[in-house]
């Protein structure tokens, strides 16, 4: 187990892999900024052809994603349906008319205006979730705290990300031998218990896990320190990446989608589009 | 130069004073002068000690802080803020320094201890430091890998012509090269401070609680006097003239060595085993041997040979492929792990992973609990496995409050509460001095005279040498001996597979001419035990 596979970091040559950290987070961020701002179809329509044809780019295989997916696909799903279950007239407040479709009892009404408005939350999600896919699927982990860096986040801050993708394979590990000499003392921990049981014998296995993750910590901070960290306001990095052309033009593209969708959205005083009138 | 002295001795203290851990993270009074390279070292802060002193740890997992061996060697760089050309250029060269200019992409884990401490020498030669600072550097390094790192260390110190501080209690390994000079601590208090030669031929480390060189204990069993002149320091270098050599000789032959046991019918048979952890890879392949009941018996190998995963699939953390496992002539492939542990126990190699409970009496007790067994039945199993780890006194303390060699007791006897015939102890005694080594091994051994049988996975050539009559040798997943002890550091190729080094009793019975080293060092062992008994 290494960090690579904590974070699912996908090694292809692709354009998307070539740009820097950075400019991936930047990017990211302008990008889910939109995306959150606008509700306008039209706008969201733009950003999704663009969203997936990153991650058309970027060459990784929606199967090699798919777990990822279909989590945040369910968490969608669930998500929609509480829109739905706590106000149904949410569609009609806001587009102003009501296209009654069908009657589920008397007050879960099914309208057009409704259904309309979950699909533009939905679409906000599927033009958000390719980017966030690659910039955690096509950066090297190693580039991150460096990523976090750039984009003006505190190099202390930024490292401690590094060290959690560093050390979160070692602590697997020991939880791992951990529950193992647990079960060979007889605490059940395997499939034949029930659920219950087993989550109150996992308490046995965090005060051990808890205490070897303190001497570790202990010894970590130690070695940065004899080597320096902390020691100025900034610090450079190894694996940090040079800015090419294509970064810039990267930036100034995410830049201006976000201008684009502002303006597009926000030119008639309203966030939404509002085909029922 | 190298500090030597038993655990709590404050060697550990001297070195964090040096490397300016103190007072940075543990604060205290200090009285007296300290200079580093001329300047009074307690106006400088842990930073700018950094500069002057590269430290290198004991833990080789911990102090690699990055995702990969370049990044890692680059850490100190990055935070004086060096560019990035420059620092490429330095990485590569403090690589190669280390022999691991190959491995610059490579995560931690696919590393083994001794490259990872390689990549830890090198993450502090990036600098110019003038004084390089190693924290029992050999800990949790196999024998060979430990060999390779003295070596290593003097070809840095020839190239860089810095000052090397070696803090470590196994003299005999640190002076498999040239070391100038020996401080040797105990109780708070440099006791000597002279060449290794002048110290060897003192009786000095024994009464400190430090383990001599072998081959100077057998010297001194036969009877000679070592002196400066006769170049102690090294069993090659060692001069010995006509007469010492009859001494050894005579010394040799007087030695009488114990008959081993009869065996009996088998308490533990494995049979035909294979296990894989995944398609590419077989961690263990076509396995056979029998335990004997009352044995003492020790599993070596390098890193990733076997030796765990065969500690694994006995206990039924892992299930075999194929191949059976039988104890008592009952085949327990079908057991599971919990069912195994009534009869088999096993005690990991570090007590604080294992111990969930804050008192004694409650860890111990913890195993049994589950077994519907009365009140009285409990304190009744429990008392009797704090007796025999001599932790009856203490049973309503915290655990908290007991010793390093205390909680291993702990967790033997959360075990032992449980009436196994079998325990399994993954590496005993490391990281313990001399002392705690001792007491652990000595409480084992009485374990064993009271009818347990032991298995233990070390990487001690002594543990493995002074306690087990027998030896599993594993490499790439085979067994490749299962003979005596001496035999094996007798036998350089096994010494080779096993990732051991040849013992210095060997070399000194060639010199001595002795035709049977296997002998001589059987013998030797066996007079030890009594002599130190």
């Amino acid at each position: 187990m290494s960090a690579k596979t904590v974070l699912n970091y996908i090694p292809k040559k692709s354009v998307i892999h070539e740009l820097t950290g950075t400019t991936k987070l930047a990017f990211f961020l302008l990008f889910t900024f939109a995306s959150m701002l606008t509700y306008d179809t039209r706008v969201l329509v733009v950003l999704m052809v663009i969203s997936f044809s990153a991650f058309f780019l970027s060459k990784i295989k929606f199967k090699e994603v798919r777990g990822i997916f279909l989590f945040l696909l369910i968490f969608l799903l669930l998500n929609n349906f509480f829109v739905f279950l706590f106000d149904p007239g949410h569609g009609s407040d806001l587009y102003g008319t009501e296209h009654i479709l069908f009657y589920i009892t008397k007050r879960l009404v099914v309208t057009q205006e409704q259904l309309f408005y979950m699909v533009n939350l939905t679409m906000k999600y599927f033009v958000a979730l390719p980017v966030a896919i690659l910039f955690i699927s096509a950066t090297d982990p190693s580039e991150f705290a460096a990523s976090l860096n750039g984009i003006g986040v505190s190099y202390k801050i930024g490292y401690a990300v590094a060290i959690a993708l560093r050390y979160i394979p070692d602590i697997q590990r020991d939880y791992q031998a951990i529950s193992q000499a647990q079960q060979a003392r007889g605490i059940e921990l395997g499939k034949n218990e029930r659920l219950w049981n087993r989550l109150k014998n996992s308490i046995n296995i965090l005060l051990p896990l808890v205490l070897s993750c303190l001497s570790r910590i202990d010894t970590v901070s130690n070695a940065m320190s004899l080597r320096g960290f902390g020691k100025n306001k900034k610090r450079s990095w190894y694996v940090k990446r040079k800015y090419t052309s294509k970064d810039f033009a990267a930036i100034a593209f995410g830049i201006l989608i976000l201008i684009f969708s502002l303006v597009v959205t926000f030119h008639d005083g309203n966030r939404f589009y509002n085909p029922f009138v | 130069m190298c500090i030597a002295g038993p655990s709590g001795s404050g060697k550990s203290t001297i070195a964090h004073c040096i490397n300016g851990l103190i007072p940075e993270f543990f604060q205290g009074k200090a009285e007296g002068e300290f200079t580093l390279c001329g300047k009074d070292a307690r106006t400088l802060d842990v930073f700018e000690i950094s500069k002057l002193v590269g430290s290198v740890l004991q833990d080789t997992d911990g102090q690699f802080v990055a995702l990969t061996v370049g990044e890692d060697i680059a850490f100190a760089m990055e935070n004086d803020c060096v560019e990035q050309e420059e620092m490429r250029q330095r990485v590569k060269d403090a690589a190669d320094l280390v022999g691991m200019g190959a491995f610059l992409e490579m995560a931690p884990h696919e590393l083994s201890g001794g490259q990872k401490q390689r990549v830890s020498m090198a993450g502090v030669l990036v600098d110019d430091v003038r004084i390089l600072l190693f924290d029992e550097p050999l800990a949790n390094l196999d024998p060979a890998a430990g060999k390779q790192t003295i070596e290593l260390i003097e070809k840095i110190r020839k190239q860089t012509n810095t000052t090397v501080i070696i803090i470590e209690h196994r003299l005999e390994e640190v002076l498999w090269r040239n070391v100038d000079r020996i401080i040797l601590v105990d109780n708070k208090e440099i006791v000597a401070d002279m060449n290794p030669a002048k110290l060897l031929s003192e009786n000095i480390l024994k009464e400190r609680g430090i383990r001599e060189p072998l081959y100077i204990t057998a010297l001194k069993y036969a009877g000679v006097e070592v002196t400066e002149d006769m170049h102690p320091e090294h069993p090659s270098a060692l001069i010995l003239d006509e007469g010492n050599i009859e001494k050894v000789r005579k010394w040799f032959e007087s030695v009488s060595v114990k008959a081993p046991a009869p065996k009996g019918e088998p308490v533990l048979s494995v049979k035909n085993m294979d296990f894989s952890y995944n398609e590419t890879f077989r961690a263990v392949k076509d396995i056979n041997f029998d335990i004997y009941p009352g044995e003492m018996v020790s599993i070596v190998g390098r890193n990733g040979a076997g030796k765990s995963t065969t500690a694994k699939l006995i206990c039924g953390f892992e299930t075999q492929d194929s191949g059976m496992i039988t104890l008592n002539g009952r085949d327990i492939s079908d057991d599971n792990i919990r069912l195994r542990a009534q009869r088999i126990g096993y005690v990991m190699q570090n007590p604080n992973a294992m111990i969930s409970k804050t008192m004694i009496f409650d860890e111990v007790a913890l195993g049994i609990s589950k077994l519907g067994l009365s009140q009285e039945e409990i304190q009744e199993r429990v008392n009797k496995a704090l007796i025999v780890c001599g932790l009856y006194p203490f049973r309503n303390w915290p655990i908290s409050a007991l010793s390093f060699g205390q909680k291993k007791r702990v967790t033997i006897a959360s075990v032992l509460v449980m009436g196994p015939e079998i325990i399994i102890l993954d590496e005993p005694t490391a990281g313990q001095d001399f002392k705690h080594y001792t007491e652990i091994m000595e409480f084992l051994r009485e374990l064993n005279d009271a009818g347990v049988t032991i298995i233990m996975v070390t990487h001690d050539m002594h543990l493995m040498l002074e306690y087990t009559s027998r030896a599993l040798v594993f490499n790439r997943g085979e067994l490749v001996a299962d003979t005596t002890p001496a035999e094996v550091l007798c036998n350089p190729e096994l010494v080779e597979q096993a990732a051991l080094k040849e013992t210095s009793l060997f070399s000194l019975s060639n010199k001595c001419g002795i035709e049977n080293p296997v002998d001589f060092v059987n013998r030797f062992i066996d007079y030890d035990r009594r002599v130190r008994s």
